[in-house]
């Protein structure tokens, strides 16, 4: 039995090739049942994500399926030689067991590839397009994707300057649901990270921008309150997270400004994040006790290291997942029978 | 056979700290199943020892420095497994093991006398306030170790770097409430063992009386000054590492005014 993959993704094509292949949920099973009936073919699965359309095949008869398996793709996106890479057995279960970890991600070690990767296979095994060696190939992807996850560092911290204010956040206060926010400047990336934060849970967004309007249209869009520019230090008392993103060219949240407004704090952090250039929170606001003052700089340092970090771990996972191969083909060659 | 149950017992929490070390080592801390296995066989083995001498001494066995070393070390842990396991916080039991082993090394290197020391009279108003306090030490030391962790992350927050620590530790709102709770847990406890001592009728050296009245007074003034938010969580995590590092100094003087005369 040999297991073939046959792929385009982010690295050898862009996204206006992509989208021609792609397989929605609706045209999955039509696929699925058109891939079985290629002769010699007793297994496939299609993985189909924005940034790759994958198909994994069990087959006797390798050359005749894969010739079909490309019939099948240039006919689907109306092409006559589509750009898709192909492997044999042993390089196509090393790919799933990358592409499960992680390491064939745009982001390295991002996770979400393999909740999509189970929702395919489940799509195929639920009908029935999968046979014996698909199945235990795709239980053994999860199984070493999770090792990789963790035994290694190929996830740890985040990779953007959002969802590293978001981590930090949570580093803060634990649970976010019930915080309030505050926005300072309506720019796009406090934007994103008011609307991540929320999605986390946060309570309440207040929005003060220099124009009134966009403050209240954007407080509108996120469910949140919009307060006049002028007055954004009336409505601070309970906020415990201000994401500054002004266009002022001084700072306009000082160390005294912000010592007396802590006092009515209490004991509650204060997380700001200031997004601005030039920044809109002096520096010295970061030696008050309990406020943490995150700079565009520092949120950008921590993602960078975070990337770092992955990519000095990626030749343990390549490792890792070299073993699991080693001892994914020896399966096979102890079980070369069963075909369905 | 003693000897053999504390020397067990300090192997798994040396495993345990070992453990940490080598995952710190190796950047990747992640509270293990291995840790807290290390940390039941600890106790396991405490708890038989503190029978075995119980038996033998006929009370509660708390004669010596020796013996309140070792059952402060079972307390510590006992108050880890009821509190920590409630706030599930990670990394406190990596960081309670080295406390407990230090405590317990301490225990068996330093030239103290290990002998099993018998009551001349028992009291049990006397055996419960000796008890009851040590278990108290006990709370006092997690949330020192739950203070020493909120520091540890508050400095990690500031220096705005990331890095492994501060991925792992725990959120610093819940370190701090964490430490202020194990505070509160170890004053409760600290008044009950002082209300039965004053119900023995004992009396008590007037050092010992000061410096325990002191350790009380430092205790409540951290929860009164955090209940109507004068004192800063950092500044509370400070102070309750500072108490209990003199609750650890001050420890065999008080013991060795205790003993029977």
């Amino acid at each position: 039995m040999t297991i073939l993959c046959a792929g385009i993704n982010h690295h050898n094509a862009p996204i206006e090739v992509r989208e021609k292949f792609a397989i929605g949920g609706n045209d999955l099973q039509e696929s699925l049942a058109q891939l079985r009936a290629i002769d010699g073919l007793f297994g496939a699965v299609i993985v189909s994500t924005c940034n790759r359309v994958e198909f994994y095949a069990a087959s006797v008869c390798p050359m005749r399926v894969m010739e079909g398996v490309r019939r099948f793709i240039d006919k689907r996106a109306g092409v006559t030689e589509a750009p898709f890479y192909t492997h044999d057995s042993h390089l196509s279960i090393r790919h799933l067991f990358r592409v499960a970890s992680g390491l064939d991600s745009m982001v390295i070690g991002e996770t979400e590839i393999l909740g999509q990767i189970k929702q395919a296979y489940s799509a195929a095994f639920e009908f029935g397009a999968t046979n014996v060696h698909l199945n235990k190939l795709f239980q053994n992807a999860f199984r070493v994707a999770k090792q990789v996850r963790s035994e290694t560092q190929i996830t740890r911290g985040s990779t953007s300057v959002g969802s590293v204010a978001v981590d930090l956040a949570g580093k803060i206060f634990g649970d976010l649901s019930g915080r309030k926010v505050m926005l300072l400047g309506a720019g796009d990336t406090s934007e994103r990270v008011a609307r991540s934060l929320v999605s986390r849970g946060v309570r309440t967004v207040i929005v003060a921008n220099r124009t009134f309007d966009r403050a209240a249209a954007l407080a509108d869009e996120i469910g949140g309150l919009a307060v006049h520019f002028d007055h954004w230090h009336t409505a601070f008392d309970e906020v415990d997270i201000l994401i500054c993103s002004t266009a002022a060219p001084h700072p306009i949240v000082t160390r005294e400004k912000l010592e007396s407004i802590m006092q009515s704090h209490q004991e509650r952090p204060l997380f700001i994040i200031d997004l601005a250039v030039p920044r809109d929170v002096h520096p010295s606001v970061n030696d008050l006790e309990n406020v943490y003052l995150y700079d565009i700089d520092s949120l950008e340092k921590i993602a960078r290291q975070s990337i770092e970090v992955r990519q000095g771990e990626v030749t343990r996972c390549e490792k890792m997942i070299d073993r699991h191969v080693r001892d994914f083909l020896l399966w096979m060659r102890n079980h070369p029978g069963s075909l369905r | 056979m003693e000897a053999y149950l504390l020397a067990s017992a300090t192997f798994c929490l040396l495993s345990s700290f070992g453990h940490t070390l080598f995952k710190l080592g190796s950047g990747r801390v992640q509270p293990g199943i291995f840790n807290l296995v290390m940390m039941i066989l600890a106790f396991g083995l405490l708890s038989t020892d503190l029978w075995m001498r119980g038996e033998v001494q006929r009370s509660c066995p708390i004669n010596s420095l020796f013996d309140v070393l070792v059952f402060m070390s079972w307390s510590t842990i006992l108050i880890y497994f009821v509190v920590g396991s409630a706030y599930r916080l990670s990394l406190l039991g990596a960081f309670t093991s080295p406390l407990v082993l230090g405590i317990l090394l301490f225990a068996q290197i330093t030239p103290i006398n290990k002998d099993a020391h018998m009551r001349l009279f028992r009291d049990h108003w006397i055996e419960l306030h000796a008890a009851v306090s040590i278990i108290s030490y006990g709370a006092f030391a997690l949330a020192g170790v739950a203070g020493l962790m909120y520091l540890l992350q508050n400095r990690q927050l500031k220096k705005r770097k990331g890095g492994t620590l501060l991925y792992n530790l725990p959120p610093i709102t819940d370190l701090g409430i964490a430490n202020a709770r194990l505070i509160w847990l170890g004053l409760i406890l600290l008044t009950v063992s002082f209300a039965a001592g004053f119900a023995s009728g004992m009396q008590v050296n007037t050092l010992k009386f000061w410096t325990s009245a002191g350790i009380w007074t430092a205790y409540a003034l951290m929860v009164l000054l955090r209940g109507i938010h004068t004192m800063a969580p950092k500044r509370t995590a400070i102070l309750s590492v500072g108490v209990f590092i003199f609750i650890l100094v001050t420890l065999p003087v008080i013991q060795h005014l205790s003993n029977p005369k």
